[in-house]
């Protein structure tokens, strides 16, 4: 698309925390041409009016994807996601390295470059701490990190071994990148299938206690201060945890974090509201109300950075079996916003502001990305959405190849209505 | 307590998926049903043809003798159509989804469906899957609500009531079936419950079912009437959570000396006993257990189940508990 004009739209400006009156953006070849109220432009210009409270800010980014790609691409391919990214306003995603091959060589992070070239999302692939992600020896970092390797984990996978994960921490240190570490200590999670407590013992099911999470988020913490490394926190689901985190960050230690918008919503009430909906089984899993709580406060007292929505997406028939034989996991792209607006906006805990901040600024200054901005001149990157139209989440809003979410029929409120991203404008129906 | 309750005629649920869902009325409705049953399978003739023309597929997931054979005896008697379908581990080893079992019996026009599985919650999500009506014979550790039913109508036939009853459940609380649909029956009929095993087998937050826990096995059956010994499966010692049977037979296994020391206590064991583990041979075979009778029991309270699940109404005469 070579020129578009976007008239009424306010400006949310994340750096200088300030919102604008409704103005006029111009776009053209990738750019922004002008910026201003009643721009004029050439009669053929396409147009979009807006009424109402709608808002661009810089594009927004989800540092935690599963993309499949390459390997699983029943379950989604770089393309697919991205079309789900874009449907959810997102226009950069982080993507982690469990594929078939992991990303854990150079070849690899290429690849994905490659693949990614054509669609309007941007995806940076996170590679492997470790060899086949086996946990035993570290990757090839630095060749990693020149091939465009944005940050390390093994996720999918905790990086059970201390050892490990201490030298990943002062290895990755050296080139500038985190290691985000998927908070699991395995032999408390055992063969747990949903979070440990009085819902799991009423339905059967083997639990996975807090404690699993938090031991080895107590360890990490105690070695991103001997070792000065960047200790990204995955899909944080305790109270405990955040706890834990906000000491941390009190002391000096390189800690961020981020949360999954089914963790702020749901708790594991939700196994058996659903009558043991497979829908409703995640690693981390779904916690205590108590749990949802301190989230929400660790969100609002900027203990928690990011929210990213470990976007997992799994085939019909591998989510169609038994509640134990069903693979962790659930789609996030399409419902983050919905759920942020309407658990964290409207309630008042953050401010819109505040929340676009957790999926624009913070997950790339974790990652060391450029900031776009909205300015005469500059490269355009920029979600289009309001937050106040409720909706109502149906399967036709779904562009990820799968459907294993728990929110279909759902209430939502605030809808990301368009990206413009690498000169390519993508527009989601009403 | 001299509570009034509401006298049913018929169940208010399609399926049998668990007795947390079902209410005090509903479950007299069986016990009392299930007395008629006794007594219609005490005559020559033991058949009778309320499920005519009703079609029901047992569909055993898991090995079971004991509640297969007791359940398709059941159906018999009540002249139902029956097959009968055994397989080891999930439908997924078989190569199709649970989905894919559900839509196939979709297709044959089933009725009723007697499910056990060794997964929690397979029998709700069969619910949700097809229109037929689906009848928990025992999934994972969530619930087994025919064997409870059998049990109170034990108890029943031995007390002559619930209503005030304390009742002992020891042993490996974490993984039974039976003690979590034993609890929540037991409760709503007004007993009192506590729940007895070592620490490694007791589950977070099962004082929320409103039961007392104690580990201490003295503790537990001191004042009860009744004890429900439950089967220790015995991996758990491999998986670490008992130093090992010998040990768990002088902490929490019933033995002679408690039958002396409690000769009124009633003993239930679900079955298949291990003997020497949870129950001392003495134990298992002393006329203070009543393992015998929860067996004949069982098929009269299947019957019960089946009869009322398919819509029909309280036996003429049964007008209520006899309390």
């Amino acid at each position: 698309m070579e020129r578009l004009l976007l008239r009424g739209v306010r400006i949310v400006d994340v750096e200088r925390s300030e919102i604008s009156e409704p103005l006029d953006i111009l776009l053209a070849e990738g750019k922004i041409a002008a910026l201003g109220p009643n721009l004029e432009a050439p009669s053929d210009t396409p147009q979009k009016t807006y009424k109402g409270r709608v808002y661009v800010s810089i594009g927004w980014m989800d540092m935690h994807v599963h993309l499949r790609e390459p390997g699983q691409e029943h379950k989604e391919t770089i393309a697919t996601g991205c079309r789900a990214a874009a449907a959810g306003g997102f226009t950069a995603v982080a993507c982690m390295p469990n594929t078939d091959p992991p990303i854990h060589t150079r070849d690899v992070v290429e690849f994905i470059y490659r693949r990614a070239s054509a669609e309007a999302v941007d995806v940076y692939p996170i590679a492997c701490v470790s060899k086949e992600r086996k946990g035993r020896e570290l990757t090839e970092m630095w060749d990693l990190a020149q091939a465009g390797a944005v940050a390390f984990s093994d996720d999918g996978a905790p990086i059970w071994h201390a050892g490990l994960m201490r030298r990943a921490l002062e290895y990755a240190r050296m080139l500038g990148r985190a290691i985000i570490n998927h908070m699991e200590e395995p032999a408390l999670s055992s063969e747990g299938v949903m979070h440990e407590g009085a819902v799991a013992t009423r339905l059967g099911l083997r639990g996975i206690p807090a404690e699993a999470e938090t031991v080895m988020i107590a360890r990490d913490l105690e070695l991103a201060a001997r070792t000065g490394g960047h200790l990204h926190v995955a899909h944080l689901s305790t109270a405990r945890g955040a706890e834990l985190i906000r000491r941390a960050k009190a002391e000096g230690i390189p800690v961020t974090a981020e949360v999954c918008p089914h963790h702020f919503t749901l708790t594991d009430e939700a196994v058996a509201a659903s009558g043991y909906d497979t829908n409703t089984k995640m690693n981390p899993p779904l916690r205590t109300a108590e749990d949802v709580e301190a989230l929400k406060q660790a969100l609002a007292d900027g203990t928690i950075d990011v929210i990213a929505t470990d976007h997992a997406p799994h085939a019909p028939e591998e989510k169609e079996v038994e509640f134990i034989a069903a693979p962790f996991g659930i789609i996030g792209l399409e419902t983050a916003w919905g759920l942020i607006v309407r658990e964290l906006v409207q309630p008042g805990l953050l401010s819109l502001l505040e929340a676009v901040r957790k999926i624009t600024l913070a997950p790339r200054r974790i990652l060391g990305l450029p900031i776009p901005r909205i300015a005469v001149g500059q490269m355009a990157c920029l979600t289009v959405f309001d937050a106040e139209t409720p909706w109502t989440f149906e399967p036709r809003h779904i562009r990820s190849k799968s459907r294993n979410t728990p929110f279909l029929g759902e209430r939502l409120i605030g809808r990301a209505w368009a990206i413009y991203n690498r000169g390519r404008w993508v527009e989601n129906e009403p | 307590m001299p509570t009034q309750r509401t006298v049913l005629t018929h169940l208010h649920h399609r399926h049998l998926l668990g007795l947390e869902e079902y209410s005090a009325a509903e479950i007299e409705l069986i016990l009392d049903t299930a007395r008629h049953f006794r007594q219609v399978l005490e005559r020559p003739v033991k058949k009778v043809p309320a499920l005519r023309d009703r079609t029901i597929v047992n569909l055993f997931f898991e090995p079971s003798t004991r509640t297969r054979i007791s359940f398709e005896l059941a159906e018999r008697r009540l002249s139902a159509d029956v097959v009968s379908f055994q397989a080891a581990g999930s439908s997924l080893s078989k190569g199709e989804t649970l989905r894919d079992t559900a839509r196939n019996l979709e297709a044959m026009k089933i009725d009723m469906v007697v499910i056990r599985h060794s997964a929690s919650g397979a029998p709700h999500q069969l619910a949700r899957w097809t229109a037929a009506q689906i009848i928990n014979a025992g999934d994972g550790a969530h619930e087994h609500p025919t064997q409870a039913l059998l049990d109170m109508y034990t108890l029943r036939e031995r007390f002559g009531r619930i209503q005030g009853l304390r009742v002992a459940i020891v042993g490996d609380i974490a993984h039974s079936r039976v003690a979590r649909s034993n609890i929540h029956g037991l409760r709503k009929l007004g007993a009192s419950v506590i729940v007895c095993g070592p620490a490694t087998l007791l589950p977070a937050g099962i004082e929320t079912l409103g039961v007392e826990v104690t580990t201490r096995l003295e503790e537990a059956l001191e004042g009860a009437q009744a004890v429900i010994a439950l089967r220790l499966q015995l991996e758990r010692q491999q998986a670490g959570l008992l130093p090992s049977l010998r040990e768990y037979h002088f902490t929490y296994g019933i033995r002679p000396e408690h039958l002396e020391r409690y000769p009124d206590l009633v003993i239930l064991h679900p079955g298949p006993i291990n003997r020497g583990v949870e129950l001392a041979d003495e134990v298992a075979d002393s006329p203070q257990s009543v393992i015998l009778d929860q067996v004949t029991n069982g098929v009269a309270v299947r019957m019960a189940v089946l009869y009322l699940l398919a819509g029909m109404p309280r036996p003429e005469g049964e007008t209520g508990p006899a309390q």
